[in-house]
């Protein structure tokens, strides 16, 4: 007589219903842990907000940070930074624009993602406000100045002298 | 193969027969195509193997004519992308796995004192999966805009924004092929854990089962992290996700981090059965019990452990961070520490033995070398500021062609040569295994050692065609490759001819060899150990 | 049956075809090592190599040297008789220990020398590396100056038509110019897959990822040419975008400098302005035409122009090059395709190149229009595409003020 493996069959069917649950309940699980932990990949696209009067600004270390812009898959846009290099005290407020001018015909709409180099510096770069937080959308010969606030971290390792801030531009038109 | 089974059977063995088979082609097929037999199901998962080895070996060829001289000759750089990327493919999941999980079919129930696998209907769908995964796979040369072509590393976004639409076939040619796995490791685990004789502990199981089960559970581990990986690259193909899109919040380097967190384990799962094979083929032809039996065990697990927290080595020169490559410098130089003490206590089997050289011995000796070179380039590749100027070149593919083809590879054709009296009855013919041995191993070093000077030289991997000072050593390479390649046919007449006919051998086979296998008649009844062994 | 007759008589021929071709490995000098290079990082690695090779050598002779010995004497054959051992804690604890002393041993200079890779600080010279398929694009931050540097070895070499050039596969029309004892920070990204930038003799190799940028650096300290190639499978000609850095004094790189600003302003009036072109004969553009399709557009669209559908659409018989507006050819070659792996090739190609393939594309394989495409055509639609923008205020916030 064979045993019943009814028993058996419903744990392992409510497993699976689990793990398979478990992977949706992923996404909350990481947000949460990711933020808590301060992992890099979710600090560079949220507003930071910064109280510049209220702040430590370190007057005796100055920072170049420089700027760099690159259109993606031949974007045909003018995506430029309008000033190239700044030299910052860490804890001060810097603020700057990119110009981007959309050369067709038509509405295109793109993302700006931002990649800082040195890699240990990137935790440090707190934007207030910066076009890359979100999509932009410029109609055909169109074009405007994109603001860059931010502020270097009092923290910032020493050995850091040179911040470079590259922005690449993705053509996202009718993609959400 | 049904012949085989029905002659010889050991008349000292009641309520035996032989398998199940119907009359004619029908017959044939359905015993083939429904077996639950362990043995049989292992020679099905060698000749997979062994036709996938011809297929992608010819791929390889394919390859080495066209870098043979400079200047496009045979083919255009994209199908020879293609090339690069099926032999990859096809020798890792078409060849050395399968391959091994036939000899672990084969042997391991035998090894134990096992009737059969534990889970003998699980067995047959594990592999008839496969024939039409490899089919699947293969049949993407022919779909129009042409077969995958981004190597069998497979990075993003070439794999999924630049790549064909066979891309997908291939990705659910990968997801069947991983399936296999999982299950056929799932049911080696349910065997050597649940099955063996009463009296064989695990400190007494052979080392040939022990790196099975060692690598059954890396198996597990890795294949769904490579399903998850693929499964990405198909959603961001078809379904607007950016996991390796920048523009939509993700990083090419993920599909990376997440490939090679299988990608090296992976390679593991590769060569530790082999490690297995060569510690029981050493023993048997030194006549002397494996040295430190004990520290192997634990060597093997340190291995299989330390190969979750180095896969970053693959990525050094992608701009992870300082500490990162630091971190993974060291412990990717660390694994050569167990690894070394394997190679120590293989020599140590082999000093103050009995040698005698027959075929499986040779190339289990060959192993211990080449095997050996292949990790010292191995660790020459860990360390960080030196990988700089080797990664992406031939250097590369010069170590793991060494630890793959005169390792991995060479391990099987020992065991073939060791088991195959076992498994058939009959000796194999010894003056063909010999020069198939000495052709096999001339040739491979003609074909990869230039391969380092080249790497060393400034050659990148993956170019059809290259600059004039590479010309000398492409060259013998290309005629290194060839001579081994054409060599591999004297080991397929070899196999063929003896499963049909050779000198009988009787139980023992080998004067030195040792284990419950060899306890029972050569051909193995088609159920043995129906009732287990006493185990001393 | 292979017999030892037939195997002599292969290798005699196989050895006389590889010395036959003598002439085409001229060039090489069957080099066995690494580059020491000529820059401080590239002599680190080269000496680190070195000794990772020599420790390895020595295991490799005393463990080999030991299997030689048992192969040998360890034989039944010569009579001898089998030891029982099986095991030895202290020796196997023994060789554990010693082997991760010679790691640690390896490690430490390994570490530093990582350490002093790492550290990008205080530049002289910013270059941004942009890795497409299949070139590079180098843009001089602090002078202004970008350009593109593609393979320029002639295609009837790649065709095997012509004996080839000394520096075949490895030659750029527009090398990268450097001054040597300056620190070079290279920042490297893509623009469409994964590439690598790596010039061996310099010492740097950096990954080009799409989206992201990453530095490098090298101090140049002996001027010469050095050659490296894309060391990552990014496509169909991966093994044709070729790296050439021309390593010169600070004096020659200034001027350097100077010329290519003024140049590039010349050229930018220029190429939109019609009149300034010249005519050519048919014979010239499909000539200029076709040597160009084959090393820039035949890679996708093939030879035969026949394509790859579905990505690579074919060029034979294709409305774009057989049909009218012959405007609409022009624009898809100057403004690419977005989205798609057909790229903006404005920048890449001049008027005169553009035009040339164009006439090509419209007369080769039976495409047979009879369409000459002149220089001039090809400004006009770039004057055309010139708008005043109209400045506006959309940016979309995200910010929190």
């Amino acid at each position: 007589m064979v045993k019943s493996h009814a028993k058996l069959v419903l744990i392992l069917a409510l497993a699976v219903i689990g793990m398979f649950g478990f992977g949706f309940a992923l996404v909350p699980i990481y947000n949460s842990l990711c933020q808590t932990l301060g992992i890099n990949g979710k600090t560079y696209n949220r507003a930071v907000a910064y109280d510049e009067k209220k702040a430590v600004i370190v007057k005796d270390r100055e920072v170049l940070v420089e700027f760099v812009a690159t259109n993606n898959g031949s974007v045909p846009w003018a995506f430029y930074p309008e000033t190239k290099k700044l030299r910052v005290h860490p804890g001060e407020i810097a603020k700057l624009a990119f110009y981007a001018e959309n050369k067709t015909n038509f509405s295109m709409t793109v993302q700006a993602i931002p990649s800082i180099t040195p890699g240990i510096a990137a935790k440090y770069l707190k934007k207030t406000e910066c076009f890359c937080f979100t999509q932009q959308t410029l109609n055909g010969h169109e074009a405007m100045d994109m603001p860059l606030l931010f502020h270097l971290d009092p923290d910032l390792p020493e050995t850091v002298k040179t911040i470079t801030l590259s922005y690449t531009l993705f053509d996202v038109t009718g993609k959400k | 193969m049904s012949d085989v089974l029905t002659h010889d059977i050991d008349h000292d063995v009641h309520d035996d027969h032989g398998p199940e088979q119907g009359k004619g082609v029908l017959g044939f097929i359905k015993r083939w195509l429904f077996t639950t037999n362990h043995k049989d199901i292992g020679t099905l998962y060698l000749w997979l193997a062994m036709v996938s080895f011809f297929v992608a070996g010819a791929m390889a060829l394919v390859i080495r004519a066209e870098l043979f001289q400079p200047g496009l000759r045979f083919v255009d750089p994209n199908f020879f992308n293609q090339m690069t990327t099926l032999h990859g493919l096809m020798m890792l999941f078409g060849v050395v796995m399968p391959a091994f999980t036939g000899m672990a079919n084969w042997q391991i129930p035998m090894m134990i004192g096992a009737p059969d696998m534990a889970l003998p209907r699980l067995n047959n769908w594990s592999f008839w999966i496969l024939p039409f995964a490899f089919a699947l796979l293969g049949s993407t040369l022919f779909h129009s805009g042409g077969g995958p072509n981004f190597g069998w590393t497979m990075y993003a976004p070439l794999s999924t924004k630049f790549a064909p639409p066979s891309t997908d076939f291939m990705i659910f040619a990968i997801h069947m092929m991983g399936i296999s796995s999982i299950m056929g490791s799932i049911n080696i685990i349910a065997t050597i854990l649940n099955m063996r004789a009463p009296g064989m502990t695990l400190m007494k199981m052979p080392m040939f089962v022990w790196t099975w089960l060692i690598t059954a559970f890396l198996l597990i581990a890795i294949m769904p992290v490579l399903a998850g990986a693929v499964t990405m690259m198909l959603a961001d193909r078809h379904f607007g996700t950016s996991f390796f899109e920048a523009a939509g919040g993700g990083d090419p380097i993920l599909f990376q981090h997440v490939f090679w967190f299988f990608g090296h384990p992976e390679v593991y799962v590769l060569v530790l059965p082999a490690f297995g094979v060569v510690s029981e083929v050493i023993p048997t032809f030194s006549r002397k019990p494996l040295f430190g039996y004990h520290f192997m065990v634990y060597a093997t697990v340190s291995i299989a452990l330390l190969s979750f927290v180095v896969w970053v080595h693959h990525m050094f020169t992608t701009g992870v961070p300082l500490g990162a490559e630091l971190f993974f410098m060291y412990t990717t130089m660390l694994i050569s520490v167990p690894t070394g003490i394997k190679v120590f206590n293989w020599v140590s089997t082999m000093f103050k033995g009995a040698m005698t050289f027959e075929t499986p011995m040779l190339f289990a000796v060959a192993f211990v070398f080449l095997f050996t070179i292949g990790g010292f380039t191995g660790l020459m590749l860990a360390l960080v500021p030196a990988d700089y100027q080797y990664q992406d070149t031939y250097f590369v593919v010069a170590h793991f062609h060494y630890v793959l083809v005169p390792g991995v590879i060479f391990a099987l054709m020992a065991a073939t040569y060791y088991w195959l009296p076992k498994w058939t009855g009959h000796m194999y013919n010894e003056t063909l295994g010999k020069w198939h041995f000495w052709l096999s191993v001339i040739s491979v070093n003609i074909a990869f050692f230039p391969m380092h000077f080249l790497g060393l030289a400034g050659m990148p991997r993956r170019i059809p065609d290259y600059a004039l000072q590479f010309t000398n050593f492409n060259m013998i390479t290309t005629v290194g490759a060839f001579i081994f390649g054409f060599s591999q046919l004297l080991f397929l007449y070899n196999v063929i001819a003896t499963i049909r006919h050779g000198k009988k051998v009787d139980g023992q086979v080998w004067e030195g060899a040792k284990g419950l296998e060899w306890t029972l008649p050569s051909p193995p009844p088609y159920h043995s150990f129906t009732v287990p062994p006493h185990i001393h | 049956m292979l017999n030892r007759f037939c195997a002599s008589r292969l290798l005699a021929v196989l050895a006389g075809l590889i010395t036959g071709t003598s002439a085409m490995a001229a060039t090489d000098n069957w080099q066995l090592n690494m580059y020491k290079g000529v820059t401080p990082v590239s002599k680190d690695m080269y000496d680190l190599h070195m000794i990772a090779m020599l420790i390895c050598t020595l295991i490799g002779i005393a463990v080999f040297g030991v299997m030689i010995y048992a192969l040998i004497y360890h034989r039944k054959s010569k009579g001898f008789t089998p030891a029982a051992f099986h095991d030895n804690t202290r020796l196997e604890i023994l060789w554990s220990i010693i082997p991760f002393l010679i790691l640690v041993g390896l490690a430490v200079p390994a570490t530093t020398i990582l350490m002093r890779m790492d550290d990008t600080s205080e530049s002289d010279v910013t270059i941004k590396i942009v890795g497409y398929q299949w070139k590079w694009q180098y843009q001089y931050l602090d002078q202004g100056i970008s350009y593109f540097s593609s393979l320029a070895t002639p295609y009837n070499q790649l065709a095997g038509q012509g004996s080839k050039g000394e520096w075949y596969l490895l030659e750029v029309d527009k090398p990268l110019v450097l001054p040597v004892n300056k620190k070079i920070r290279f920042l490297v990204t893509s623009n469409d897959v994964v590439h690598s930038w790596w010039v061996p003799e310099l010492g740097v190799k950096r990954d080009a990822i799409p989206g992201f940028m990453h530095e490098a650096w090298a101090r140049i300290e002996k001027p010469g040419t050095y050659r490296g190639q894309c060391a990552e499978l990014c496509g169909i000609n991966h093994g044709f975008m070729p790296i050439v850095v021309q390593a010169v004094s600070e004096e020659e790189f200034n001027q350097w400098v100077a010329g290519q600003s003024s140049a590039a302003a010349q050229q930018a009036t220029t190429e939109n302005d019609p009149q300034a072109q010249t005519d050519l004969t048919r014979d010239v553009l499909m000539t200029l035409g076709k040597e160009k399709y084959e090393v820039i557009c035949a890679a996708c669209h093939k030879s035969d122009g026949s394509g790859l559908p579905p990505m690579y659409p074919p060029l034979k018989g294709s409305s774009v090059a057989v049909g009218h507006p012959i405007e609409r050819h022009i624009e898809m070659i100057l403004n690419g395709v977005p989205g798609s792996a057909m790229q903006a090739y404005r920048d890449q190609l001049n008027n005169t190149e553009i035009a040339a393939i164009a006439t090509y594309e419209r007369n080769a394989w039976e495409n047979n229009t009879g369409d000459l495409v002149q220089p001039s055509e090809v400004a006009r639609v770039r004057q055309g595409e010139i708008h005043e923008p109209t400045m506006v205020n959309k940016v979309q916030g995200g910010g929190l003020q």
